[in-house]
């Protein structure tokens, strides 16, 4: 089993996860950057962002699965360079890869992200995974998610004994989460864009990760969206959440914010702005049929944030303050000083 | 816990023979997720009252309330044949369109809400919801971007009655000298939408709103600098300023519900014969055509019917 984004907060979340599960018996984390939480027994390589070194990996440690989680979504945390390094270039290196001859890989599991669809005035209520987005992408953001899915879609096609199951996630909160909403939403009022109310559709990090390993050790190939039941609007998140709303002009918008950018208050991307004007909603039914129980609605996942933030007022960031430290993973690991008790 | 680990490894499949039953006979999440959602049901969660679609009850209730007396007493809507709507089940209600801000919509959506009891979905240009408040407050009284497959999920899905208008903007922007001429029905769309959601098309047929708004001047350089689809010079500017942008003349509104047509496909097809689909439009444009001639033949005033 081989975790790509183990420095990510899904990577180090999941590869805890799949620790504890008995049929996994080996997890090899990848990333540019140290693990976020603490890891029993997970190999972490450190690689660079477009995962040359993966070939030799693969073949060495006889990986079947690999779960791609390292693709980012969030623009405000990288620059449009590096945006296209990890989620063009790092997929494409990842799958030749795994698809390379005699490559014992069996199953590729992506998170991906429902920005794939954009938010148009065009768009439909609730986008089905075989529909495509109504406007040309315009942000670097986008469009590397866009490149990465071509790059799979043919990968699924050339492999057809792979198992590929790509995963769109709508918007993510929860309490772990820094999101570009998640921010928004711990301001002292929230952004909206004036006249427009546009529904909203979240899911909890519980679910993604829920999600993804439901991926992981069912056999369930093709594209699914995955979002809480139903939609609301960004008034009624805000309401939830007890936050007064601060209106930003409906022309102009993107001028508008950029003092706040500037200021380091908040950064809301383009495709974040346009989310704002129009919503956006998915048919999360097919990845249901396929077995997934979700433990969070929508409004669920927006009245456990609140919940969060209560919290966080009273008590400050609970979130763990784990540092990976090599020589002592490494020690625990392998050191023959280690009392090792066989299951 | 050890249990459900045991079972669920029992239960897996070799990757290598995907099983029919993707993953459904499989233990898909950890057996707690129970009692993790058992938290309190959405109802309890909510702060408002808009659903997936948009619509908000308190502002159709509001809404209602306000257009209730210009329905009544402004355009005297009057009635025809309104047995031929379904109480049940879904429909899509197909009407010709007139007046250069459409006064039809209203009329047959409220029309059919008082009269019947059943909610009627009107799609509509989904340039609508580019216009700040305005977009926001037609979808939050009912109004849906006219997109296929929202007008699928209503129709097959949720069973509900849609309103549709075939003609578009080519129908409310006509001039004055051609009202009650029905323009093309689009490319038949709507035909196909019927025939994917398996429901019976009604027709129906309006007087009174081509005299409601009438176009008598129309300037292509205007409409084309502020992009909208016309730019119209109305009776009503002409008659009273400003006000007339917003007014209507009380034009009396006559409205005849055609039998339903029951389209003989199979629902859920990839695609429709082209012909088929033109066939079936071009028919149900003629059968609304020839009731408004019909109509109008009775009809002995604009104002009084």
């Amino acid at each position: 089993m081989l975790v790509t984004g183990l420095g990510t907060f899904w990577g180090s979340r999941l590869a805890q996860q799949l620790e504890q599960r008995d049929d996994v018996e080996i997890v090899v984390g990848l990333d540019t950057t140290e693990p976020r939480l603490p890891l029993e027994h997970t190999e972490f390589v450190r690689a660079d962002s477009s995962y040359s070194i993966l070939s030799r990996i693969v073949q060495a440690a006889k990986i079947d699965t690999i779960l791609h989680t390292h693709l980012l979504v969030d623009s405000t945390s990288s620059t449009g360079r590096a945006l296209h390094e990890i989620n063009v270039i790092g997929t494409m290196n990842l799958l030749a890869a795994a698809g390379a001859a005699g490559s014992p890989v069996r199953k590729v599991v992506v998170k991906s992200s429902t920005l794939v669809y954009g938010a148009n005035f065009k768009d439909p209520y609730s986008f089905r995974e075989e529909m495509s987005r109504t406007s040309a992408p315009r942000t670097e953001v986008e469009r590397s998610l866009l490149e990465a899915a071509n790059f799979l879609r043919d990968f699924a096609e050339d492999n057809p004994h792979v198992t590929v199951s790509k995963l769109r996630f709508s918007n993510v909160l929860g309490d772990d989460i820094d999101t570009v909403f998640s921010k928004a939403l711990r301001m002292v009022a929230v952004p909206e864009i004036l006249g427009f109310d546009p529904r909203f559709q979240f899911t909890h990090e519980d679910d993604v990760e829920g999600a993804l390993l439901f991926a992981t050790t069912n056999d369930v190939p093709g594209v699914y969206n995955i979002g809480g039941d139903g939609t609301i609007p960004w008034s009624e998140v805000c309401a939830i959440v007890g936050k007064p709303r601060i209106p930003l002009p409906p022309l102009l918008t993107n001028w508008a914010v950029e003092p706040l950018r500037m200021t380091r208050v908040l950064d809301l991307p383009p495709e974040m702005l346009s989310l704002l004007r129009y919503g956006r909603g998915v048919d999360n039914r097919r990845f249901k049929r396929a077995g997934y129980e979700y433990k969070y609605t929508t409004v669920g996942t927006v009245d456990a944030f609140a919940r969060s933030l209560r919290l966080e007022r009273v008590v400050g960031d609970s979130s763990s303050s784990y540092r990976y430290e090599r020589d002592v993973e490494t020690f625990f690991r392998h050191s023959p000083a280690i009392v090792r008790t066989d299951p | 816990m050890n249990l459900v680990a045991e079972e669920a490894r029992a239960a897996r499949p070799n990757p290598l023979e995907p099983s029919p039953t993707v993953g459904r006979s499989l233990v898909p999440v950890p057996v707690e997720a129970e009692t993790v959602s058992a938290g309190p049901p959405d109802s309890e969660l909510r702060r408002g009252d808009v659903d997936a679609w948009g619509r908000s009850e308190r502002v159709r209730a509001l809404a209602r309330m306000l257009y209730d007396p210009v329905y009544r007493y402004w355009f005297r809507a009057e009635w025809e044949g309104l047995e031929n709507i379904p109480t049940d089940g879904g429909a899509l209600i197909v009407a010709n369109h007139a007046a250069a801000i459409p006064s039809d919509a209203p009329v047959i959506m409220h029309g059919i809400e008082v009269e019947l009891q059943r909610a009627v979905y009107g799609l509509a240009e989904n340039l609508f919801r580019t216009l700040p408040v305005v977009g926001t407050l037609w979808s939050r009284t009912g109004g849906v971007p006219a997109h296929p497959d929202n007008a699928y999920r209503l129709l097959h899905d949720e069973q509900q009655l849609v309103l549709v208008f075939p003609e578009g903007a080519k129908g409310t922007g006509k001039h004055y000298r051609d009202r009650y001429k029905l323009r093309r029905f689009g490319r038949g769309g709507f035909v196909e939408i019927a025939m994917r959601a398996g429901v019976p098309i009604v027709p129906i047929a309006v007087v009174g709103a081509e005299e409601s708004m009438p176009i008598l001047w129309k300037s292509k350089r205007l409409a084309k600098l502020l992009g909208l689809p016309y730019f119209p010079i109305t009776a009503n500017t002409l008659l009273m300023g400003p006000a007339g942008l917003v007014t209507y003349l009380p034009a009396k509104f006559k409205l005849r519900v055609l039998p339903p047509i029951h389209l003989d496909a199979e629902p859920d097809q990839e695609r429709y014969s082209r012909s088929r689909v033109m066939e079936e439009s071009e028919r149900i444009r003629e059968e609304i055509q020839i009731a408004l001639y019909d109509m109008l033949r009775t009809r002995r005033s604009v104002w009084f019917g």
